[in-house]
């Protein structure tokens, strides 16, 4: 996956160890959005994977990406933090703005994009050579900062978020994967928000989970999305309606419907969306 | 718990202080490791191109001549490479002849027909054959081998078979025949390994048809997996024959040293590589050195067409190669 | 006659397999029997005076191979300045960029080099090369282990789940620390049994010193001058012609291979059966 990446240019850096620029201070519930997709195709070489996808992300909220295997949602989520740059053969055509800056402009460092908007995957990924509080620290010592006495502050402050501060504050120095799996995907959830991204975008992160380890991130999801916009793909559709705001529906590709989470799940306006909502088929 | 009141934050955020990271690092890197993984290739064109330019002199001025005449003479200055060829064929055939049928026999025995708990254990045992250095099997050869075959195995030989043109004798032990049997116990690990990792990729569903129509043990080895390795099993004894080829230390050690040709195998006689082994100590110079040259040459000619041939007929069955970590 | 015919089969079989069997046991006969007569002629020869003397004038009995084992250890050491470094970033290089047909000329010549016999190197050293020099021979080793550890390095960075680098993206890590600190670190144990597999090989070798090292009966202080080395040693003794010489030989092999044997046998322990493939 990662041979033959070609990173794209540069937007020159600024010189002293710079702090990335604020975003725009979102009015609380406002309506600036967080991204704004307009048009989005992908394609996997000659494969169109997603169509002409618009939509609008809500900031300080949680918006579900939901849709049967294969339509895309993934490759969606994926848009919004450029993982797609270092897939060979990718092709992201559209406009997308985070904040208002485009996302995909040419001097834009997708790295940088990265630190502001953080993901979590399925299946848990702690770095298995690293202990916890290694773990939860690793994006920002690597990097660079060298203060040992902020670099501590925010692991707890991380942990703390991630609801696991209480487990693992007495063996922080223990392997990674000596934790639960749900404990494991809360570190993987605090490890995110160490560098402070602004965004959390979430990829199926409970599918590998025992209920009672769900029903603990869906709770974190909540806590969290009073300071971040979350944006969750998940395959669960009682998840969807239990903890987002809005939900956008995907079909082979396509955005089929997005609108409240309470519209989708009692009135959807689409029959494929309430085909699959209700169960009929995905 | 609160995460709005534990993170602090209130709305905008502050600079995370965290360096810019800048493609300096990712270019620099980059390069250096490419620049690495390009030494490989020049490592190789420098192979090539020194022994070329090294057996320049002795090729321009001997051309054909050095392969099908038998000399090696520093004083009158005039060498001729014909008798190591034959050495190094024969040696390395008859090593092929030997070691071939006792490494399928044990590799069969070792993917089909041996207990479970028994085969880790006798592979690792056969790696570690592998691992043995050449020199020390030479010792072993010297003063191990060599007298034991002089009293007892080559006596017999020669009583019984002696009226072949090949085998008559005395002889000291030193010989080819001795080369080609030390040669066979230095390449049985790795014939064992790839024939056994050909055997392994065989899948269990052909050998599940076979018994289901009530074959012997020994029928469904030859019918289902037999029949399916023959290539790869090419490729394992191609790549023996190209291990037999460049052994050098265990060789010169037991083979004699002698430059005078001879249709015997149990008569002493020199590889290309114990050739070039036994000028240890000479400081060869001029046409001598681009002679020596020009044996190092065609033992890297040969040795690279026997190993791409074997990668060949291997790479087709998509068989492994093995942990060889032994030394020629 | 169907009874007969199917007594015949089994018995077939059961034929084969004891051939089999045997040959089982011939492959592994020279193993145990190398061991054996090791232990038996070397064993007693191993004593502090052996490992700490150096030798004496060729008619003389007594002395030892101490020199000849500082040496192998220096030339190791020569060798793994050059061939490690240019090894394990090689091996990244191939496992982590480059495009797929420049990366298959690598492999592909790296392989070639591998089953280069090690004369030819030594004699291609004492071509490049001028004079018999602990820099000569440790270059040629290293040459040596260059190809070994490349393969090893880029087949246990391979190895590496692919969602530890999409998990250190994800936090907008640099790339280069990425391979560095995260997924070289997580193969870190495999490259250096790969590291490990290819000093015990390399540590074995004669032919390429018989024109690089050349031998030396004194201690090696200048770099620039021959060096001993244990196989030479060895390989000089055997075919001297006196049996206290011989007796040295035997106890110089015994220590040589115990050397070489601990380090695969260490390796495959550590590694429990996942270590790297060096070569053929």
């Amino acid at each position: 996956m990662t041979k033959g990446i070609q990173l794209p240019a540069l937007k020159s850096a600024p010189s002293a160890p710079a702090a990335i620029p604020p975003a725009a201070p979102a009015p609380a519930g406002g309506s600036a959005a967080t991204f704004d997709v307009r048009q989005l195709n992908v394609w996997f070489g000659s494969h169109q994977v997603l169509r002409g996808v618009s939509l609008e992300i809500r900031p300080k909220a949680v918006t579900a990406i939901i849709g049967p295997s294969g339509c895309g949602k993934s490759t969606f989520l994926r848009v919004l933090n450029r993982m797609h740059d270092l897939v060979p053969g990718a092709r992201v055509e559209g406009r997308i703005t985070l904040f208002g800056e485009d996302l995909y402009a040419r001097d834009v460092d997708a790295t940088l994009v990265r630190r502001r908007v953080g993901m979590v995957f399925q299946k848990s990924n702690p770095f298995p050579t690293m202990s916890v509080a290694e773990n939860v620290t690793v994006g920002l010592r690597l990097n660079g900062m060298r203060e040992k006495g902020l670099i501590q502050e925010r692991m707890e402050r991380s942990l703390r978020m991630a609801a696991l501060w209480e487990e693992v504050k007495d063996r922080l120095n223990a392997n990674a994967l000596s934790l639960s799996g749900g404990q494991q995907q809360r570190l993987c959830i605090a490890r995110a928000l160490a560098i402070e991204p602004e965004v959390l975008l979430m990829d199926e992160p409970a599918s590998a989970l025992d209920p009672l380890a769900t029903a603990k991130i869906e709770e974190l999801i909540l806590q969290l999305k009073q300071d971040y916009t979350i944006v969750i793909v998940t395959h669960n559709m009682q998840q969807a309606a239990r903890i987002s705001g809005q939900t956008a529906f995907f079909y082979l590709g396509e955005l089929v419907e997005f609108d409240q989470t309470i519209r989708i799940f009692t009135h959807p306006r689409q029959k494929q969306t309430e085909d699959y909502v209700t169960g009929r088929f995905g | 718990m609160n995460a709005a009141a534990v993170s602090g934050k209130t709305g905008s955020r502050a600079g995370l202080a965290l360096a810019a990271p800048g493609k300096a690092g990712d270019r620099v890197f980059r390069l250096l490791t490419w620049l690495m993984a390009m030494v490989v290739l020049v490592l190789l064109a420098l192979v090539g191109w020194t022994l070329c330019k090294g057996s320049a002199l002795s090729l321009s001025k001997f051309g054909w001549h050095f392969f099908v005449h038998s000399n090696w003479d520093p004083v009158n200055g005039d060498y001729g490479a014909f008798w190591f060829i034959y050495c190094t064929f024969v040696s390395s055939c008859l090593a092929l002849l030997i070691a071939l049928p006792l490494s399928l026999g044990t590799a069969v025995y070792l993917t089909e027909l041996a207990p479970g708990w028994v085969r880790q254990p006798a592979m690792s045992m056969i790696e570690m054959l592998a691992a043995i250095p050449s020199v020390v099997l030479g010792v072993w050869g010297i003063f191990v081998l060599v007298p034991w075959l002089r009293e007892g195995p080559y006596p017999l030989l020669v009583k019984h078979f002696g009226f072949l043109p090949v085998l008559r004798g005395p002889t000291t032990g030193f010989c080819i025949l001795s080369a080609a049997i030390i040669i066979a116990i230095m390449i049985l690990p790795i014939i064992t390994s790839i024939a056994r990792e050909v055997f392994r990729a065989v899948p269990d569903s052909q050998r599940e048809a076979a018994f289901a129509l009530g074959a012997t043990r020994w029928e469904v080895t030859r019918l289902a997996v037999l029949r399916y390795s023959v290539r790869g099993l090419f490729g394992a004894a191609m790549l023996g024959l190209g291990r037999a080829l460049g052994e050098t230390m265990a060789v010169t050690m037991v083979i004699g040293n002698s430059d005078k040709i001879s249709t015997f195998l149990l008569a002493p006689g020199n590889t290309l590589a114990s050739k070039m082994a036994a000028e240890y100590g000479e400081t060869p110079l001029g046409l001598h050195l681009s002679a020596l040259f020009e044996l190092g040459l065609m033992l890297l000619l040969v040795t690279v067409a026997t190993n791409i041939l074997a990668r060949l007929l291997i790479g087709a069955m998509g068989a492994r190669q093995p942990t060889g970590t032994g030394a020629p | 006659m169907n009874h007969w015919y199917h007594r015949w089969r089994k018995l077939k079989s059961s034929g084969v397999s004891g051939l089999c069997l045997l040959c089982a046991l011939a492959v592994m006969t020279p193993l145990a029997l190398v061991f054996f007569h090791l232990l038996k002629a070397g064993a007693s020869s191993l004593d502090l005076a052996f490992l700490t003397q150096l030798p004496t004038p060729p008619a003389e009995p007594g002395g030892g191979m101490a020199n000849a084992i500082v040496g192998s250890a220096t030339l190791l050491g020569l060798a793994g300045l050059v061939g490690i470094p240019v090894g394990v970033l090689g091996g990244i290089y191939l496992s982590e960029f480059g495009a797929r047909r420049r990366n298959w000329a690598v492999r592909f010549a790296a392989d070639i080099l591998n089953g280069t016999p090690s004369i030819v190197w030594g004699i291609v050293v004492y071509a490049l090369v001028v004079g018999y020099s602990a820099y000569a021979a440790g270059l040629a080793l290293g040459f040596m282990m260059i190809p070994l550890i490349i393969r090893a390095t880029e087949e246990m960075m391979a190895l590496v789940p692919n969602s530890y680098r999409e998990a250190a993206f994800a936090l907008g890590i640099p790339h280069w620390r990425i391979v560095l600190n995260i997924v070289l670190k997580t193969a870190g144990k495999g490259i250096i049994t790969g590291i490990l597999l290819a000093a015990a090989r390399v540590t074995g070798e004669t032919a390429p010193l018989l024109f690089t090292a050349f031998g030396n009966d004194l201690w090696n202080r200048n770099l620039s001058q021959p060096i001993e080395a244990l196989p030479l040693k060895i390989f000089n003794y055997a075919l001297s012609p006196y049996d206290d010489r011989h007796r040295q030989a035997w106890a110089g092999a015994l220590v040589l291979i115990i050397f070489v044997l601990a380090l695969n046998i260490g390796v495959r322990v550590m590694t429990r059966g996942r270590a790297p493939r060096l070569a053929r």
